[in-house]
């Protein structure tokens, strides 16, 4: 799909149910193929509004950063955690595998829909079961002060009880730490020797949704803990017989 | 991408229920513009307020976020949150969204109004 369409105007066309994404033979591709989305109504959690930034320099222009950043998301990740998408960008509507290093060894599989694109920003849905409920822009813009300026801005609230536990035990910190690495890897990429981000956390919702609590059941790191623990057991009965 | 210019204004129909207004296009940089429109659509008795998208343009995603930062100021001050007068590519991306598990839509006003105030 062309996001440039006036029809679409930028945005995913509907989508009831995510197809499973296309991805290499060894990569853990559950949690998403028939998933819906879920965005910050039908979180569990406190809502919570981050938002990361770094000066890219003066020379580039805001969409050529955006730009860079759609088309090689992945790359600028920390090491370790992988996004299988189209090597040339997603389009809207198309639909990622996220492989992510989780604490304790956990690999973790979940994905991410492209809700919306343009020039100069781009937005990221998360499926059922993903850690948090919610969506990521991406964007960059000319700061008079700054020059300009790459920013992502995460609107959340972690999908259920134990994600919420996890959120409240580090799990901020670790992606406070995960976005910081990003915006440092993009902004190296785009020249700045040494780049500092900015990050800001603000708490939109103190309420919890109860009613979501039930979101446990798509828990994609339950999941994927069974999925491994499983080929552990299949692996080991095959070495055995 | 170029887009023009927005207007959001707020108003109070029957004591009860507010209308905020949308005209032109509606984006992150809005924030301002939409909760003063809220504010002026509010009196102490508001049980309800219809976000009437008749004069919209354009909505991206940040006018979207800005819609979840709307829906929490209402249900915290127990209000239901109902909208009104979107095209279908809007409405379909209320659905894309989910936002209509939480934002009733409507086609007209004074369906909207209708079903806030019960």
């Amino acid at each position: 799909m062309n996001p440039e369409d006036p029809i679409h105007d930028g945005w995913a066309p509907p989508v009831h149910r995510l197809e499973r994404p296309d991805a290499p033979d060894d990569a853990v591709n559950i949690n998403v193929g028939g998933r819906r989305v879920a965005g910050p109504v039908q979180g569990f959690g406190r809502l919570w509004k981050k938002t990361y930034r770094v000066r890219v320099g003066e020379r580039v222009e805001p969409a050529d950063v955006v730009a860079t950043w759609r088309r090689d998301f992945g790359t600028f990740w920390p090491p370790g955690n992988r996004f299988y998408g189209p090597v040339t960008g997603l389009e809207p509507g198309e639909v990622a595998l996220l492989n992510l290093s989780m604490p304790g060894g956990l690999e973790l599989s979940t994905g991410v829909l492209m809700l919306y694109a343009d020039d100069e920003s781009f937005t990221l849905m998360t499926p059922e079961g993903h850690q948090f409920a919610g969506w990521i822009t991406f964007s960059a813009f000319a700061d008079p002060d700054r020059g300009t300026t790459a920013q992502a801005q995460v609107l959340m609230r972690s999908s259920d009880p134990i994600y919420e536990i996890g959120m409240a035990l580090g799990g901020h910190r670790i992606e406070d730490r995960f976005w910081g690495a990003t915006l440092t890897a993009l902004a190296i990429s785009l020249g700045v020797p040494e780049p500092a981000v900015d990050a800001h956390r603000e708490c939109v919702d103190k309420r919890r949704q109860w009613s979501r609590a039930g979101n446990v059941r798509y828990n994609s790191a339950i999941r994927s803990g069974m999925y491994r623990a499983s080929r552990i057991v299949r692996r080991s009965g095959t070495t055995s017989g | 991408m170029e887009h023009g210019m927005t207007t959001i204004t707020g108003r109070i129909v029957d004591g009860h229920v507010g209308i905020v207004d949308v005209q032109g296009d509606m984006s992150a940089s809005c924030e301002d513009a939409l909760m003063l429109a809220y504010a002026s659509a509010c009196a102490p008795q508001t049980r309800g307020v219809v976000l009437n998208f008749d004069q919209l343009d354009f909505l991206n995603s940040g006018g979207i976020g800005l819609l979840v930062t709307l829906l929490v100021r209402a249900n915290r001050n127990g209000q239901r949150l109902g909208a009104c007068g979107l095209s279908d590519h809007y409405r379909e991306i209320f659905e894309l969204t989910r936002l209509d598990d939480a934002i009733a839509i409507h086609l007209t006003e004074a369906e909207a109004v209708a079903a806030v105030m019960q």
